[in-house]
């Protein structure tokens, strides 16, 4: 099966993609963008979260023949000069330890910020729900949230 | 995974007619739990037809004064729809606490409306299961049920149904627009799912080539005094262990009207029939809140460790009510 899509900006055509595969083995194996992480590939963790047509997504539960016309953006396009304020202030907030659940993290804290700027705690706990984290005890994580949120509304 | 096709429909006609002359094929709607149940070997179609193109996708006041949802749409959006939010809170409330943001971006409402049951046993192809392999058996029965059904089950399948979005559909009674082989019809909720009996590998009513294509919500003014509340093990994004939707209409301390459905106690969404009519010309108060309460359970024939389920589903029902009926 062929599987024409946009990613990052720029269309790709991929050739030979077995119907059995899921968008992001697509996206890790073919598309040479292993950012979107593979841990439970059951829709649980959130690891795998990249945009689909502008909406955050489990891509492990996303079928290859899906994405065909689509526009996905992974944690790699979320800027096209350096890092995104929300990358930056998971670095600056230490709020990463071995890093898997972190590219998940920041696509779905980008895509809240996009829609919610100045976010009560609760809408971030609530919208981060599906995004699993075994190290850090998520604390950190809010800590960047709040900071990324702080340095985009003062821009 | 067992290797198949995918094909993207191109109407809804050709969608039936090729489901139904080819009984390995199934339609796919988001994924999220077709996808899922693929890899881990439970349900092996050859063909997938993806339908999310296809079926409307958009939410629109109907003819009869209520909501025409189409089968498409992604629940996210039908809990951020204005019309959903304000006219049938209960229904918004039940798809938002369902899931995570990730996956109620992707699911439609139809495949909401289909998703399989969770029990352990189902998902595990080492083990028998009647719903997956009618005959061999049901371990849950006395295995691990702490999760299952305390009403409607029977000796073949214990399972409990697992989406939020039909129990409040359930208690609105709205109504599944179908085509299927003969044309379009309609399957009003309660009525969609079905009880285990002898055949639980049936969740539905429905018949091969039957696609989804809307659900009906009927005009009713009260319901913008509804409620959806969901106990689960953890505060968010796990399925419910009891959840209750429940509209209210009442005056002068006196309930004129309502709805009521169980989630996570039955193989179905759960409409509580025997508690609505019980509540009717009742007075609004806590204590007929319980006594209708205690009418419904009557019927539980709880398992060995589900047993406080039937406390905990009265617990939740008086409590809804209460606040629906302090509610202004
Ligand atoms: C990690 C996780 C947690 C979850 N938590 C919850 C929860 O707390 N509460 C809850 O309610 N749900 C929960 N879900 C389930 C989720 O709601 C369902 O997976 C989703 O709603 C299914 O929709 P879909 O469009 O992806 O269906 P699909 O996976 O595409 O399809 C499901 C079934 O419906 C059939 N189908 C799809 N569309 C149609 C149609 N139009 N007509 C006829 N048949 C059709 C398919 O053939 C398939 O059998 C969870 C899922 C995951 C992965
Ligand atoms: S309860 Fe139903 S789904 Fe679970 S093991 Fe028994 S037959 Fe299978
Ligand atoms: S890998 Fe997709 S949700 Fe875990
Ligand atoms: S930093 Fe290790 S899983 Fe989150």
């Amino acid at each position: 099966m062929r599987v024409t899509f946009t990613v990052n900006g720029s269309q790709q055509t991929v050739d030979d993609v077995w119907e059995g595969e899921s968008l992001l083995y697509v996206l890790r194996e073919r598309c040479g963008l292993p950012g979107s992480k593979n841990a439970c590939e059951q829709g649980e963790c959130g690891s795998c979260t990249v945009y689909l047509d502008g909406s955050p997504v489990c891509a492990c539960l996303v079928a290859a023949g899906q994405a065909e016309g689509r526009t996905v953006r992974t944690v790699e396009g979320l800027s096209d000069t350096g890092l995104d304020p929300v990358q930056e202030a998971f670095l600056d907030a230490g709020a990463v330890q071995c890093g898997f659940c972190t590219p998940g993290l920041i696509v779905q804290a980008h895509d809240l910020l996009e829609r919610v700027p100045d976010p009560e705690d609760a809408e971030i706990r609530e919208a981060l729900a599906g995004n699993l984290c075994r190290c850090t005890g998520y604390e950190k994580i809010l800590d960047a949230v709040r900071l990324a949120a702080a340095r985009r509304t003062a821009k | 995974m067992r290797p198949f096709a995918y094909e993207r429909a191109t109407d809804v006609r050709s969608a039936v007619a090729t489901l139904s002359e080819r009984p390995d094929a199934v339609y796919l709607g988001g994924g999220t739990n077709l996808v899922d149940l693929m890899r881990l070997g439970v349900v092996s179609p050859e063909m997938l037809v993806d339908v999310t193109r296809v079926v409307d996708a958009t939410i629109e006041e109907s003819a009869g004064g209520g909501l025409l949802i189409g089968a498409g749409v992604r629940n996210g959006d039908l809990t951020a729809d204005p019309l959903v939010r304000g006219r049938y809170p209960v229904l918004a409330q039940a798809v938002l606490s369902g899931a995570s943001g990730q996956i109620r971006n992707m699911a439609t409402v139809g495949g909401n409306l289909l998703q399989r049951t969770r029990c352990s046993y189902f998902q595990d192809t080492s083990k028998p299961c009647n719903k997956r392999r009618p005959g061999s058996g049901c371990p849950a029965r006395e295995g691990d049920h702490r999760n299952l059904a305390i009403l409607g089950h029977s000796s073949s399948c214990v399972a409990t149904h697992p989406s939020d979005m039909a129990v409040a559909l359930a208690a609105l009674g709205a109504v599944v627009h179908v085509e299927g082989r003969h044309g379009p019809r309609t399957v009003p909720m309660p009525g969609l799912h079905r009880l285990p009996g002898d055949e639980p590998d049936r969740d539905t009513v429905l018949e091969p080539g039957d696609l989804i294509t809307a659900v009906e919500l009927p005009e009713l003014p009260f319901a913008t005094r509804s409620r959806y509340r969901k106990v689960r093990d953890r505060a968010s994004f796990a399925f419910a262990v009891v959840s209750v939707a429940a509209a209210l209409d009442v005056a002068d301390g006196v309930v004129r009207d309502c709805r009521i459905a169980l989630g996570g106690v039955a193989p179905v969404p759960w409409r509580a029939e025997l508690a609505e009519s019980a509540l009717r010309g009742a007075a609004a108060t806590a204590a007929e809140f319980g006594r209708a309460a205690d009418i419904e359970l009557a019927q539980a024939r709880p398992l060995r460790d589900n047993g406080f389920k039937v406390p905990l589903a009265r617990n939740v029902l008086v409590g809804v009510l209460t606040d629906l009926a302090e509610a202004r």
